[in-house]
C-alpha cells in the first residue's frame, strides 16, 4: 500500500498523532497532519518536509520510545524526507547519488578540484600560475574571465533546470500542482523559511542533545543560509561591475563584491561548521544515521567553498593565489553539479512546504490565527 | 553513565541526610521539591518510574483548570473563582470538601504566573479542545513537556532526584515521620529526613486493589494511565494510621478502545463517536443514552457504564455519515457492508444486533442534525431513548469500535488540612507529614470529574506542601 517501510511507518505514527494531537502548538507538521485523517504517500512526504527537525516533539512525547507505540517523529519522518529528494531526483539515471551521497559528493569533489588544478597547469603559464599576480584581471590571466563564464554558467543552469524538474515532481506529489498559487502564500513561506520560524520548538528553541531547549542549531543556519546568499549576491555585483562598468576583478577590500563575499565566506564557515559540531552531539536516538553522510558531505562542501575563497580572499597577492584559485573554483565547481543531488535540495523541497502549508491555512480560513 | 557509577552516586545520594524528602516524580511532586528549596531546604525526590517513565500521570495531562479574572495571550475569557466552584460542585455532585475545594480554587489562580515562572510554557488550546480554551491553560508540548521544564528547573535549584527508586517502608510515630526506606538496584536504603511530602500518586495500576473494590470486573480495564502507580506509599500511610478519604470505587474512567495496551495508553486511546451512533453490549443491547449531552460533557461517564455491562465491553456502532464527524482515533474502526456482517466481526449474535438496530432505527423521529449543538433528532419509544443527534444506522459501510473502562486515576486518598497536612486517624494533623497530588486528589474531587482539576489540585497542594515543609522544617 505504501511505497517503502518508512512511509508505512509514519503512516503509523501519524495516525496516533492525530489522535494524541499534543504537539499541534510546536511547528506545521501537526496542524497539517490535522487538516488529514487519512495519509497518502504524497501526504507524507509533504509532512515530512515541512518538518524542520526540532525534536521538540520527541522529547515532548509521552509515547516516544521505551513506550510500547515507539513514536519516533523526528528519525521517522527524516527517513522518508530523504527518501522522497531520491524520488524526485532528475534525470532518474542520478537518483543513485542518493544513495552513499556524502562518498559521491566527495568524489565529485575531489574529481573537480583535481580538474581544476591539473587543467590550469596543463593550460596556463607555470610562470604566472605560482608566481605573484596582483591587478586587474589578475585572475583571469590564469583562467579566461570567459572560460569561467561558459564552465561555471553551464554547471549553474543546469543545476538550475535539474532542481526544477525535482521540485516539479515534489509539487505534484504533495498535491499542490493543481492549487492556484498566491503571492500571500508565497510571502509568508518565505518569512517562515526566512525566520526558521519552525526550528523553534513552537518557542523554547530547538532540543538536540537532550530536552534542553538551545537556539544555535537556529543562529548557525542562520549564518550559512545568509552567508550564501551574500556569496551569491557578491558574485552578482562583480558580474554588474565586469559587464556594466568594466571593472576587472579582483576588487579592493572595501569594494561591495569582497565586503559581501567576506563576510558571506565567514558565515559559510562558522555556520556549517556550527552544524556538524550539532549533528556530532545531537541525540542519535532521533537521528537517520545511516544517511548522516549526505548532510556531512553537504556541510563540508559549504565549509570548504566558503575556507577556500576566504584563504583566497587573503593570499590573492602571493604566488599561491593560483593554486588556490583551482581549489576554491573546484569546489564551487562541484557545488554546483551536486547540488540537484545532495542536501541542497532540502531547501527547496521544505519552501515548498511551507509554501503549500499556507495556502492550506488559508483555504481553512486559519491565515491571522 | 555506567550502570556501577549510578549506583555509586544514588548510594552517595541516600546515604545524606535531608530536610524533605518528596516521594513521587509528577507534577504535585516536582511543585513541592521546586517549592520547598526555594525556602530553603535541601531536598530529594524518589521517583519510583525510570527516567522516561518519570511523572506518573503528568506525562498523559495536557492542560490545568485555574481560576481567573481576565483573558490573557492563552486562556480566551475570564473564569470567576465562583463559576470553578458551580462546575465543580455539578460535576462532584456535593463529593467535596467546601473548605478545602474553594481554597484551591482561590490558589488556583495563581498557578499561571508560578508555571510560567518554573519554565511551564502555555498554548491557545487549538483543534478538537476549543470548549476549553477559556477555563484550562493548555501546556505547550503537553504533560511531558511540562514535567520536562519541572525537572530542568529542580535540577538548577540543587534538588536531588533519584529515578527507579521506591519507597518500601515508612518510619512513623504518633503522627511524626523520621525515616523511609528506599530500594534501589535491589538493596534497601534507609532515609532520614526532617518532612516527608507524600505525592506518589494514586493506586489505579494495582490490579489487585481495584479488584478488591470492584470484585473481579476490574481485571477487564485498562489502566490508561502510568503502570507505576501501584498506590504502594498510600497503602503504607493507611496502614500506619493515617486518615483515609474517598471511596475505593471512585476513579476517572472513561470509555476507551479495548484495542488499546493495558497501561499507559494515554490521551491517544480515546473515542469521541458515542454520541453519532449507538453503544450496544455484549448481548448486543443498547444501555444508556448516547446523546445524552455533549460528549465533553459526558465521555467520563462512559467508563462506569461499560464496566456495568456484561465482561466490561461495549461497542459503539455508526455508519458511513459519520465516520468523519469526530476526532481521529489511533485504531482504524471494524467494517462491514451489512449489520450482520459487522456482528460477526464483533462476535455479536447478528439477529439480536439487527434486531436492536432496527428498533433503533425505528423509533428515529425526523429533525435537523447539528453536531454542534443540542439538536432535535432522538427516538421516541426506546428504552433508553437516544434524545440527540439519532439519525439511523442505515448507510453502509458501518463500523465498529469496541469500547472498555479506562482507568486514568483513583479518588481513594488521604486526609489532609489547608496546609497539606496528613490528618491521622485522631483527627489531628501531622505536624512533619504532607500530601499532595492524587494522592490526595479525593479531598476535593469525591466523585465525577473535570478537566484539567488533577492538576490543578496537584499543583496547589504540591505548593502548598513544599512551601509548609519548607517552613517546618526551618523552625
Amino acid at each position: 500500500m505504501f511505497a517503502t517501510k518508512d512511509l508505512e511507518e509514519a503512516d503509523r505514527l501519524m495516525r496516533i498523532c492525530n489522535a494524541c494531537r499534543y504537539c499541534e502548538g510546536l511547528c506545521a507538521v501537526f496542524p497539517a497532519m490535522e487538516m488529514r485523517r487519512t495519509f497518502s504517500d504524497g501526504d507524507l512526504n509533504y509532512l515530512s518536509n515541512l518538518c524542520h527537525q526540532c525534536g521538540a516533539c520527541y522529547y515532548d512525547c509521552q509515547y516516544a520510545p521505551p513506550h510500547e507505540f515507539d513514536v519516533n517523529v523526528p528519525r521517522t519522518l527524516s527517513k522518508v524526507r530523504t527518501d522522497s529528494y531520491r524520488s524526485y531526483a532528475w534525470p532518474r539515471a542520478f537518483a543513485p547519488m542518493f544513495e552513499r551521497n556524502g562518498l559521491m559528493v566527495a568524489l565529485v569533489a575531489s574529481l573537480s578540484v583535481a580538474v581544476f588544478l591539473i587543467g590550469f597547469m596543463a593550460w596556463s603559464d607555470p610562470g604566472v600560475m605560482f608566481s605573484t599576480q596582483t591587478g586587474e584581471g589578475a585572475f583571469y590571466r590564469i583562467m579566461p574571465h570567459n572560460a569561467m563564464v561558459a564552465v561555471f554558467g553551464a554547471a549553474f543552469l543546469y543545476a538550475i533546470f535539474a532542481m526544477w524538474m525535482g521540485f516539479n515532481a515534489f509539487w505534484k506529489d504533495i498535491g499542490a500542482s493543481g492549487e492556484r498559487l498566491e503571492g500571500q502564500s508565497v510571502w509568508q513561506a518565505m518569512k517562515d523559511a526566512g525566520q526558521l520560524r519552525y526550528l523553534d520548538g513552537g518557542g523554547v528553541g530547538c532540543m538536540n542533545e537532550d530536552e534542553r531547549p538551545t537556539d544555535m542549531r537556529r543562529h548557525y543556519h542562520h549564518a550559512t543560509f545568509y552567508g550564501f546568499m551574500l556569496c551569491l549576491a557578491s558574485t552578482s555585483v562583480a558580474t554588474i561591475y565586469h559587464y556594466a562598468f568594466g571593472w576587472e576583478a579582483p576588487y579592493s577590500w572595501y569594494s561591495l563584491p569582497v565586503i559581501l563575499g567576506t563576510v558571506g565566506g565567514i558565515g559559510l564557515v562558522v555556520g556549517p561548521a556550527g552544524l556538524l559540531g550539532a549533528k556530532w552531539t545531537r541525540d542519535r536516538a532521533m537521528s537517520d544515521t545511516g544517511r548522516f553522510g549526505m548532510d556531512i558531505a553537504f556541510l563540508a562542501m559549504l565549509f570548504l567553498v566558503g575556507a577556500t575563497g576566504l584563504l583566497l580572499l587573503f593570499l590573492r597577492a602571493t604566488p599561491a593565489m593560483g593554486t588556490l584559485l583551482a581549489i576554491h573554483l573546484g569546489f564551487v565547481f562541484g557545488f554546483f553539479i551536486t547540488m540537484p543531488y545532495g542536501k541542497f535540495v532540502h531547501g527547496l523541497y521544505r519552501f515548498g512546504a511551507l509554501v503549500r502549508y499556507a495556502m492550506e491555512r488559508r483555504a481553512a480560513g486559519l491565515v491571522g490565527a | 553513565m555506567s550502570s556501577e557509577t549510578a549506583r555509586d552516586r544514588a548510594s552517595e545520594i541516600l546515604a545524606r541526610r535531608y530536610d524533605v524528602l518528596v516521594v513521587g516524580g509528577g507534577n504535585a511532586a516536582l511543585c513541592a521539591a521546586i517549592n520547598a528549596r526555594r525556602g530553603g531546604a535541601e531536598v530529594l525526590v524518589v521517583e519510583a518510574a525510570p527516567r522516561f517513565y518519570r511523572g506518573g500521570n503528568t506525562r498523559h495531562t495536557r492542560n490545568l483548570r485555574c481560576a481567573h479574572d481576565e483573558a490573557n495571550e492563552v486562556l480566551t475569557g475570564p473564569y470567576p473563582e465562583e463559576e470553578f466552584w458551580d462546575d465543580l460542585l455539578r460535576v462532584t455532585g456535593g463529593e467535596t470538601d467546601e473548605e478545602l475545594a474553594k481554597f484551591t480554587i482561590r490558589e488556583s489562580k495563581e498557578l499561571w504566573d508560578f508555571m510560567n515562572e518554573q519554565g511551564v510554557r502555555f498554548q491557545p488550546s487549538l483543534g478538537g479542545t476549543l470548549s476549553l480554551g477559556r477555563t484550562n491553560a493548555f501546556f505547550l508540548g503537553g504533560g511531558r513537556a511540562l514535567i520536562n521544564a519541572l525537572y530542568l528547573t529542580a535540577e538548577k535549584l540543587g534538588i536531588e532526584v533519584l529515578y527507579d527508586a521506591e519507597v518500601t517502608d515508612l518510619e512513623i510515630e504518633d503522627g511524626f515521620f523520621s525515616a523511609a526506606a528506599v530500594s534501589y538496584a535491589g538493596r534497601e536504603h534507609r532515609v532520614e529526613a526532617k518532612a516527608l511530602v507524600a505525592a506518589a500518586g494514586g493506586f489505579e495500576a494495582n490490579i489487585e486493589w481495584l479488584t478488591e473494590a470492584w470484585g473481579p470486573e476490574a481485571e477487564n480495564f485498562l489502566i490508561r494511565g502510568t503502570p507505576y502507580n501501584k498506590g504502594s506509599m498510600l497503602r503504607m500511610l493507611l496502614d500506619r494510621g493515617v486518615k483515609q478519604i474517598g471511596d475505593p470505587k471512585q476513579c476517572h474512567a472513561v470509555a476507551i478502545d479495548a484495542r488499546a495496551p493495558k497501561f499507559d495508553g494515554g490521551i491517544s486511546t480515546r473515542l469521541d463517536c458515542v454520541v453519532f451512533g449507538i453503544v450496544v453490549n455484549r448481548n448486543a443491547e443498547r444501555f444508556y443514552d448516547e446523546g445524552e449531552d455533549f460528549w465533553p460533557k459526558r465521555y467520563a461517564i462512559w467508563g462506569r457504564l461499560v464496566a456495568a455491562q456484561p465482561d466490561q465491553i461495549g461497542y459503539a456502532i455508526i455508519d458511513s455519515r459519520s465516520i468523519d464527524k469526530f476526532m481521529p482515533s489511533i485504531f482504524p474502526p471494524i467494517e462491514a457492508g451489512s449489520i450482520e456482517e459487522l456482528a460477526g466481526k464483533l462476535e455479536l449474535d447478528p439477529g439480536k444486533l439487527r434486531a436492536t438496530v432496527d428498533g433503533f432505527n425505528a423509533a428515529v423521529q425526523p429533525g435537523n442534525f447539528d453536531p454542534n449543538a443540542l439538536d432535535d433528532c432522538r427516538t421516541e419509544g426506546l428504552a433508553p431513548e437516544k434524545t440527540h443527534w439519532a439519525r439511523t444506522i442505515s448507510e453502509p459501510p458501518f463500523y465498529a469500535y469496541p469500547l472498555r473502562p479506562g482507568i486514568t486515576f483513583t479518588y481513594l486518598g488521604v486526609r489532609v488540612n489547608k496546609r497539606a497536612q496528613i490528618i491521622m486517624d485522631d483527627g489531628k494533623p501531622s505536624a512533619n507529614m504532607f500530601a499532595a497530588g492524587e494522592i490526595m486528589a479525593g479531598n476535593v474531587l469525591g466523585q465525577g470529574y473535570l478537566a484539567g482539576i488533577g492538576m490543578t489540585i496537584g499543583a496547589v497542594f504540591g505548593r502548598i506542601a513544599g512551601r509548609e515543609a519548607g517552613n517546618y522544617v526551618r523552625n
